[in-house]
C-alpha cells in the first residue's frame, strides 16, 4: 500500500503492507531512528510523536493513522536542537542513557504548546506516563519548569 | 583485518598520518608497546591510539569504556584532556576500537585487562592510566615544539591547546604542530611529579557538560536498534518460558506461509523467525505454536516458595561460603547478654533498561561484523569468534550507545542469538527483543533471605554480629554483606545457595541492594530496641573510621537529623558503601494508610567518592541510581511459577513514574584528595533502609520484605 502523510515538514511516500506501524515505518522504512521502541504496548512513551501536534504513542499506532496527516518527530521538533525544551535539556543536562529522552521531550512540548505556563501538578500529571529507567524525572521536572518561566 | 597488532619489535612506526592528522599511540607502561598497522588516511572512527589530533586543532580522545548513561565518555576524555592540557572546546569523543591490550583495565586499574563496564570501575581503574597517557601526548608535542624552535623542552609552557615558549615570547597551536611533529620511537614514563599539580586542574573536580547530551536530545544518538544495513531483514525470537527447556514448533507451515517471512531458525532455546519488515517478525513471533520439551531444574522453581527452603537451608549446621569473619562469634554469641534478631527477604529485580535488548550483525564466510551497545566489548567480540569458529580478529565490532545496562548488557546471550540468525540465512539481521522477552527471558538480581542475629553485652554494646545470606546466584549474594566499617569484635557472614536453574545476573549494585538493607535495616532495628538514636549507634559503631564517619555526619547535618520532623512524616538514616565510594541517606516519607501508598518526599544524600572528577555528574549518577533504588524498594518484583516468569511488561511489572520520584534530592559531594572510586552505584544500596527506618519511626511497624507494595503495607499497618 502506498501511504502519504507530513514528516517534519516534508512530504514522505511509503509503500508498506497494511499492518506497518508508524513506529516501525518511522524507524526502519524511513530511517528516522529519533523514536524509539520500549515496551510496544502504550505504556511506556519512548515512542511518542505528535500528529497534528498531539502527542501519540507510535508503538500502537497503525500508519494510516498518519495517512494525510503531520508527523513531528524528535528530528523535527527544531533543526538545530534550538526548541526551548531541547535548550533546558543541555542546559540541565537531562539526559543519562538518553533512551527515553526523545518521548520526554515531545511529551512535555506537546504540553507547553498547549499550556505555556504549567504547574507542577499539572506537569507531572502529563508527564507521568513517561518512563525513565535512569532517574531523570527531576531533571525533567526542572527542565519543563525553566522552561516554561521563559516562554 | 584492518586493525592488527603488532609489537614494537616487528614495526617501530609510532603515529600514522592521516585525514590532516596524526594519531598518538602512546605506550603502555609495563607491557609491550603496541602499534596498529592501519592503512593510511583511514577513517579516523577505526583509530587505534588514545587521540587524534587534526591541523584546525580538532583533538578526537578515545574512549575505553562504553556509555549506557553514565557519562564516563565524558569524564574519560577529561582526565585524558587535563594533562594533554587540550583546549576542550575543540574535544570530540569516540568509542576506542575493541582493542583491550591498550584500552581495557585490569581489577586493580593496571592497563591491558578487559574492556569491560561494570562495577563503576570505569573512572576509577582508568584515571592514573588516562592521566599517564595524556601527559605522554603533551610530551610528544612539546618535544616536537622543543626541536623545531631549539629550545629546550622544559622551557615551554602550555595552556589550553598552545604551546608557549616563555623567553622568546613565541607560541604555536596544537593543531599547528601537527605539520611537523614526529613521533619519538619511544616515550618515556611520565614522572608522577611531572603530572598536574590538582590545584592547577581545569576540567578534573570542575564543572563541564557532558559530550553525548547534545546527541540525546534531538534523537541523533546511535544506539543499535537504530542501525541499517544494506539488504538487512528483522528477526525475533520465541524463547523457552522455563529455563532449559527446547522447542518444538507445531505451525511450521502456517508460519512459513506469512506473507513476508522469510525463514525460521531453530536455536537451542527457542525458534527463530526471520522476516522483511519488523511489523511481520514480531506478528509471526507472537503466531508461533510450540511445545516445550525436557524437564529442567527451573521446572519445579516457585518463587514465593523458595523463602521457605531457604529456611531450611539456614538451619543446617554447614556453614557456607564466608564472607568476613572476626573474633569467636560462636563462642561469644551464646554468651550474650540479650540476643536480637530479625529477617529480611527481597524478590528477584529485573534490570528493566529502557532499550529493550537488540543487535545487528551480519556473518560472512570467515568474518562477521556486529553492531550492539554492549558492557563488554572485548568479550562479545570473543565470545562471537569462539562460537563461529573464528579469530577474534575477524569480527568488527561496532560500539553503540546503551539505552542503559545495569547489568544485563554485560550478557552476550542476545549478540550470539543475532550472529546464529545471520549465519543461518547468510544476511545482515537485524535482531529485536520485545519488551515481554526483555522481561521473561531476563537474567535477575537474586532473591534472598537474609537472617541476622546481634549479641548485645552488659554494657549495651553489639559484641557479636552474625549474618547469613541465602539465596540463588552464587556468587552475585555476596556483595556488600560485610561492615568493615562497623568495629564489631565478633563476626561471622557467610552465603549459603541454591541453585533454582534460573538465570540470574548483577543488576546495578549487586548484592549491595540487598544485604545493605538488611544490615541497615538490622542497624534500625537494635538501636530501636537498645533505645538509641539510630544515627548515634552508627558513629559508634564507625569511630575509628574517620571517612565514613564523615560521610554519616555530613547526611545527618544536611537533613537536619535533629529537628522536628513535619506532621505525618518521618525520616530514615542508612550507611552503605560501593565499589570503594562511601555513602549515606536520609529520606522523609509519609504513608497514605488508606492506600498503602509510601511517599518519599524528601532524600539527602552525602558521597566521599575519593577525586571526583565530574562532580555535576557524579551527583547525577547518585540521584539516578537512589531513585532508581526507590523504585526497586517500592515497586519491583519478578516471581516464578514453575519456573516460568509470571510477570511481562510494565503494567505488571511497574517501575518508578514521575510521580513517585521523591519531590526533592539534596546530594553533597565531600571533597577528597583520595584516590577516585566508583561511583554510579553509591546512591542505590542504602534505599531499602532509609525507607524501612523511615516507615518504623513512622508507623512502629517494621517493613522487612521489599518491596514495600501497597499490599505489603496495608498488610503490615493492619
Ligand atoms: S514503545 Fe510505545 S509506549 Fe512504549
Ligand atoms: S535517560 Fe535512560 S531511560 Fe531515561
Amino acid at each position: 500500500m502506498q501511504y502519504s502523510f507530513i514528516l517534519n515538514g516534508k512530504p514522505v511516500q511509503v509503500t508498506a503492507e497494511e499492518d506497518a506501524n508508524l513506529l516501525w515505518t518511522l524507524r526502519e522504512r524511513l530511517k528516522m531512528t529519533g523514536t524509539k521502541y520500549g515496551c510496544g504496548v502504550s505504556l511506556c512513551g519512548s515512542c511518542i510523536v505528535h500528529i497534528d501536534g498531539k502527542p501519540i504513542k507510535s508503538c500502537i499506532t497503525p500508519l494510516s493513522q498518519a495517512e494525510g496527516k503531520k508527523v513531528t518527530t524528535i528530528e523535527g521538533l527544531s533543526e538545530d536542537r534550538s526548541h526551548p525544551l531541547q535548550l533546558a535539556w543541555i542546559e540541565e543536562q537531562v539526559p543519562q542513557c538518553g533512551y527515553c529522552q526523545s518521548g520526554q521531550i515531545m511529551q512535555a512540548a506537546a504540553l507547553l504548546a498547549e499550556n505555556p505556563n504549567p504547574n507542577r501538578e499539572e506537569i507531572i500529571k502529563h508527564m507521568n506516563g513517561v518512563l525513565c529507567r535512569c532517574g531523570t524525572y527531576l531533571k525533567i521536572l526542572k527542565a519543563i519548569e525553566k522552561t516554561a518561566q521563559k516562554v | 583485518m584492518e586493525n592488527q597488532i603488532e609489537s614494537q619489535g616487528l614495526s617501530r612506526r609510532k603515529f600514522l598520518k592521516l585525514g590532516g592528522g596524526i594519531t598518538f599511540l602512546v605506550t603502555a607502561v609495563g607491557l609491550p608497546a603496541l602499534v596498529f598497522k592501519k592503512e593510511e588516511l583511514a577513517d579516523t572512527k577505526q583509530i587505534s591510539a588514545w587521540v587524534h589530533l587534526a591541523a584546525d586543532g580538532t583533538v578526537t580522545i578515545y574512549n575505553p569504556a562504553s556509555e549506557m548513561g553514565q557519562g564516563t565518555m565524558t569524564a574519560l576524555a577529561a582526565i585524558f584532556a587535563e594533562e594533554m592540557d587540550a583546549d576542550w572546546t575543540k574535544v570530540k569523543i569516540e568509542d576506542a576500537p575493541v582493542e583491550p591490550e591498550i584500552y581495557g583495565i585490569g581489577w586493580g586499574g593496571e592497563r591491558g585487562g578487559s574492556m569491560l563496564t561494570v562495577g563503576s570501575r570505569s573512572v576509577s581503574g582508568h584515571y592514573n592510566n588516562l592521566r599517564q597517557s595524556g601527559a605522554q601526548a603533551r610530551y610528544v608535542l612539546l618535544t616536537a615544539v622543543a626541536e623545531k624552535w631549539g629550545v629546550e623542552r622544559n622551557e615551554l609552557k602550555t595552556e589550553s591547546g598552545v604551546v608557549f615558549h616563555p623567553k622568546s615570547n613565541r607560541k604555536i597551536t596544537y593543531g599547528e604542530i601537527v605539520e611537523f611533529v614526529k613521533i619519538p620511537a619511544s616515550v618515556p614514563e611520565i614522572p608522577d611529579s611531572d603530572l598536574k599539580n590538582p590545584k592547577d586542574f581545569k576540567l578534573i573536580g570542575k564543572e563541564y557538560q557532558r559530550y553525548d547530551v547534545p546527541f540525546k536530545v534531538d534523537g541523533s544518538a546511535i544506539y543499535s536498534g537504530d542501525i541499517h544495513v544494506p539488504g538487512m531483514v528483522y528477526a525475533a525470537i520465541v524463547r523457552s518460558p522455563v529455563n532449559g527447556t527446547q522447542p518444538e514448533l507445531k505451525n511450521e507451515s502456517a508460519i512459513r506461509g506469512i506473507k513476508g517471512v522469510l525463514n525460521l531458525v531453530s536455536l537451542k532455546h527457542g525458534v527463530g523467525v526471520v522476516a522483511n519488515s519488523m511489523e511481520t517478525a514480531l506478528k509471526a513471533k507472537a503466531m508461533m505454536e510450540i511445545t516445550w520439551k525436557g524437564d529442567p531444574k527451573a521446572k519445579s522453581h516457585n518463587s514465593q516458595e523458595a523463602y521457605a527452603e531457604y529456611e531450611q537451608l539456614s538451619k543446617s549446621s554447614q556453614t557456607g561460603s564466608i564472607v568476613a569473619q572476626a573474633g569467636d562469634l560462636n563462642r561469644e554469641l551464646p554468651k550474650a547478654q540479650k540476643t536480637i534478631k530479625a529477617d529480611y527477604k527481597n524478590d528477584y529485580v529485573y534490570h528493566a533498561q529502557m532499550e529493550p535488548l537488540n543487535a545487528v550483525a551480519h556473518v560472512k564466510a570467515d568474518s562477521a561484523e556486529v553492531w550492539v551497545g554492549t558492557q563488554a566489548s572485548d568479550g562479545t567480540r570473543n565470545d562471537v569468534a569462539n562460537h563461529l569458529g573464528l579469530d577474534f580478529k575477524a569480527i568488527n565490532l561496532h560500539t553503540c550507545y546503551l539505552g542503559g545496562g545495569f547489568g544485563r548488557r554485560s550478557m552476550t546471550d542476545f549478540v550470539i542469538e543475532a550472529v546464529d540468525i545471520s549465519k543461518a540465512i547468510n544476511l545482515p539481521v537485524k535482531l529485536q527483543w520485545t519488551r515481554e522477552d526483555d522481561l521473561q527471558y531476563g537474567a535477575f538480581r537474586p532473591i534472598s533471605l537474609q537472617k541476622l542475629e546481634a549479641g548485645i553485652d552488659q554494657n549495651g554494646n553489639i559484641n557479636s554480629w552474625k549474618h547469613v545470606v541465602i539465596g540463588t546466584g552464587g556468587g552475585l549474594l555476596g556483595s556488600g554483606a560485610d561492615i568493615p566499617f562497623y568495629d564489631i569484635p565478633n563476626k561471622l557472614i557467610e552465603v549459603r545457595n541454591i541453585d533454582h536453574g534460573v538465570r540470574t545476573k548483577h543488576w546495578r549494585a549487586v548484592g549491595h541492594g540487598p544485604n545493605k538493607f538488611a544490615i541497615e535495616t538490622f542497624v534500625d532495628e537494635i538501636a530501636l530496641e537498645q533505645k538509641k538514636d539510630p544515627y548515634q549507634l552508627r558513629r559508634e559503631l564507625m569511630k575509628n573510621h574517620p571517612r565514613e564517619l564523615a560521610v554519616l555526619d555530613k547526611v545527618a547535618d544536611m537533613a537536619k537529623w535533629d529537628s522536628p520532623v513535619p506532621k505525618g512524616r518521618a525520616r530514615g538514616i542508612a550507611f552503605a558503601e560501593r565499589s570503594g565510594s562511601l555513602a549515606a541517606g536520609v529520606c522523609e516519607i509519609s504513608v497514605d494508610r488508606s492506600t498503602g501508598k509510601i511517599k518519599v518526599h524528601k532524600i539527602w544524600g552525602s558521597l566521599d567518592g575519593g577525586v571526583v572528577v565530574h562532580p555535576q555528574n557524579a551527583m547525577y549518577q547518585m540521584e539516578g541510581s537512589l531513585v532508581m533504588g526507590l523504585s526497586s524498594v517500592l515497586f519491583e518484583s519478578i516471581t516464578f511459577k514453575e519456573g516460568q516468569v509470571e510477570q511481562s511488561n510494565f503494567y505488571d511489572y511497574p517501575i518508578l513514574r514521575m510521580e513517585d520520584a521523591p519531590e526533592e534530592i539534596i546530594l553533597e559531594i565531600i571533597p577528597s584528595t583520595e584516590k577516585p572510586t566508583g561511583i554510579g552505584e553509591a546512591g542505590l544500596p542504602f534505599m531499602g533502609a532509609i525507607i524501612s527506618n523511615a516507615f518504623a519511626a513512622l508507623t512502629g511497624k517494621r517493613l522487612r520484605h521489599m518491596p514495600f507494595t501497597p499490599e505489603k503495607v496495608l498488610e503490615i499497618l493492619s
